[in-house]
């Protein structure tokens, strides 16, 4: 694909006059235009006469085998990628939350805290995060993560997400003007009233087209939870697809699992857009 | 009797900059008191010092006979006896007119339900807005928003109102609705504290006006005499730029007087 725009560029300096001509901008353009057209008919038709259709369909859109994932596919893993997302996302805000009024204390050992948990959780690979959260029992004997593999996946997630939602929610909470703070202490709030009825509120509010996309992020991420080795009945969509995809010798469940992850990120990502939009206007 | 309010020898600093620069002065029960003076002499400062929204660097805050300026005050408390208006309303935007009025009456004095939502009501009812219950800030315009957040204050039964600016931020065909508003609190015996540029409400109104430039107090007393015929060339200079702003630059020491009065 790379090398296709390379072997017809000589086609383009043929079409425009070379500089110095007498063409108008207007035409110029146009000329530009139709040699771009020219390059991509080119390599569309190269993909086309290259590609062995017949073998990509016998890999990876096999109707009989994308049969097979259903209703698994919605009714385990689906719904299971979906428990672990959620988990993680409240669990993740919660924590957030608190990270991010730490990180804004007056009280300097909470900043420090607060400070470094971000930076190192924002800085390591999600995927170690769960090769961490898979060995913690052997760290501490004894130690059995409440919630099973539910509580496994959610924990590593929620590790993942407190760090991002944390400098999300201190911006938010940044975002609120100054006088609102002001006006509500002026009514005799005290300082903790005057956050949980005026600030926090208003910053969730802010925050919550970006927190869509970290939603997404956190979607995504949840695939992770296949390095958990968890028993069929915990399986989301990646690891569902994977397995059917190993026993079937086929690709076509991953295709149909990716085209799963897709129904639900691309309504969400245009929701926050929506979002995104109706809050620059409200402003 | 204690003074309503009663300031001693204020300084606030910022840094390196001395804003505010020993001031003293007091407003009795009943009074309003107007503070006057160009930008960045200090005037807003001072009046959030009063509510100690701003921390003072030296000197005492006395409010009703209550040392403000004492560490082991509870201000909050403190602050449920002084109303706030800020020149940029505040309103809480995420809520209804009436839960504006209602929130802090709910939170901080604890009054039932039923009892803040009528108290919300007759507030909004004397400041004119009563058919916006329902409406969001957002939807208002700057006068309602103003005249909103003064039922806000209002309902919190305070002893002494403080106004920062109240109508600097309005359109001017809606300053007279909020200024209508300030003139009735003050005629019902409301103690009022108020930063300024409306020269004539000053000179209707006030009891006292405060002249301040450069941090202190230039100049006090009734309005006739600090607004009709001020004795300190520093104010001369500022009503003339203020009340007659296209020829400010005249050097005709009378046209603060004569102008002032034409309005």
């Amino acid at each position: 694909m790379t090398d296709q725009p390379i072997t017809a560029e000589p086609a383009g300096p043929a079409g425009p006059a070379p500089g110095g001509s007498r063409l108008s901008p207007r035409k110029r353009q146009r000329i530009s235009r139709g040699v771009q057209y020219v390059i991509l008919i080119l390599a569309l038709v190269a993909v086309v006469l290259l590609t062995n259709w017949k073998n990509l369909a016998e890999n990876f859109a096999r109707f009989d085998v994308a049969a097979q994932a259903f209703p698994e596919l919605f009714t385990v893993a689906l719904k299971n990628t979906i428990i672990y997302t959620v988990g993680g996302f409240v669990f993740g805000s919660l924590g957030g939350l608190l990270l991010a009024l730490m990180r804004l204390s007056s009280v300097r050992p909470y900043r420090w805290i607060a400070v470094i948990y971000i930076e190192i959780f924002r800085g390591l690979p999600a995927l170690l995060i769960f090769l961490l959260v898979f060995f913690l029992p052997s760290a501490f004997p004894g130690f059995e993560v409440p919630g099973g593999t539910y509580g496994q996946g959610i924990l590593g997630l929620t590790i993942v997400s407190a760090a991002y939602m944390a400098e999300t929610l201190r911006a938010g909470l940044q975002a609120v003007p100054k006088g609102q703070m002001e006006a509500a202490r002026s009514l005799g709030m005290s300082h903790a009233r005057a956050m949980v009825s005026v600030v926090i509120p208003q910053a969730i509010r802010i925050v919550i087209p970006p927190t869509t996309n970290q939603f997404v992020a956190l979607l995504k991420d949840s695939s992770l939870v296949l390095f958990l080795g968890v028993t069929s009945q915990y399986v989301e969509l990646t690891k569902f697809g994977n397995d059917l995809a190993s026993t079937t010798a086929n690709a076509t469940p991953i295709m149909v699992v990716g085209l799963t992850y897709l129904l639900v990120t691309i309504p969400l990502g245009y929701l926050a857009g929506r979002l995104e939009k109706r809050q620059a206007k409200g402003r | 009797m204690a003074h309503a309010v009663e300031i001693k020898d204020l300084h606030k600093s910022f840094g390196d900059l001395e804003v505010l620069k020993g001031i003293d002065f007091t407003v009795d029960q009943g009074q309003v008191v107007c503070i006057i003076g160009p930008s960045g002499s200090g005037k807003s400062t001072l009046l959030r010092c009063v509510n100690l929204l701003e921390q003072p660097s030296k000197g005492t805050v006395r409010v009703g006979g209550v040392e403000l300026t004492d560490p082991d005050v509870d201000i909050d408390a403190a602050r449920r006896r002084l109303g706030m208006v800020f020149q940029s309303f505040n309103l809480f935007p995420h809520m209804s007119v009436l839960q504006n009025v209602m929130i802090s009456q709910r939170r901080v004095l604890k009054r039932g339900k039923g009892d803040a939502e009528r108290i919300a009501r007759d507030n909004l009812e004397k400041v004119g807005v009563a058919d916006k219950c329902d409406a969001f800030p957002p939807q208002l315009s700057g006068g309602q928003q103003q005249r909103v957040a003064i039922a806000r204050a209002l309902a919190m039964d305070p002893d002494l109102m403080l106004f920062d600016e109240p109508t600097s931020a309005l359109d001017p065909e809606l300053v007279g609705d909020v200024l209508s508003v300030m003139r009735k609190l003050a005629r019902d015996g409301m103690t009022m504290l108020v930063v300024t540029h409306e020269m004539s409400f000053a000179r209707e109104v006030a009891d006292r006006v405060v002249f301040m430039d450069g941090g202190v107090v230039v100049e006090e007393g009734p309005p006739e005499q600090v607004i009709g015929a001020p004795r300190h060339e520093r104010t001369r200079t500022f009503l003339r730029r203020v009340l007659d702003p296209t020829h400010s630059d005249d050097d005709v020491s009378g046209a603060g007087e004569t102008s002032a009065q034409a309005r």
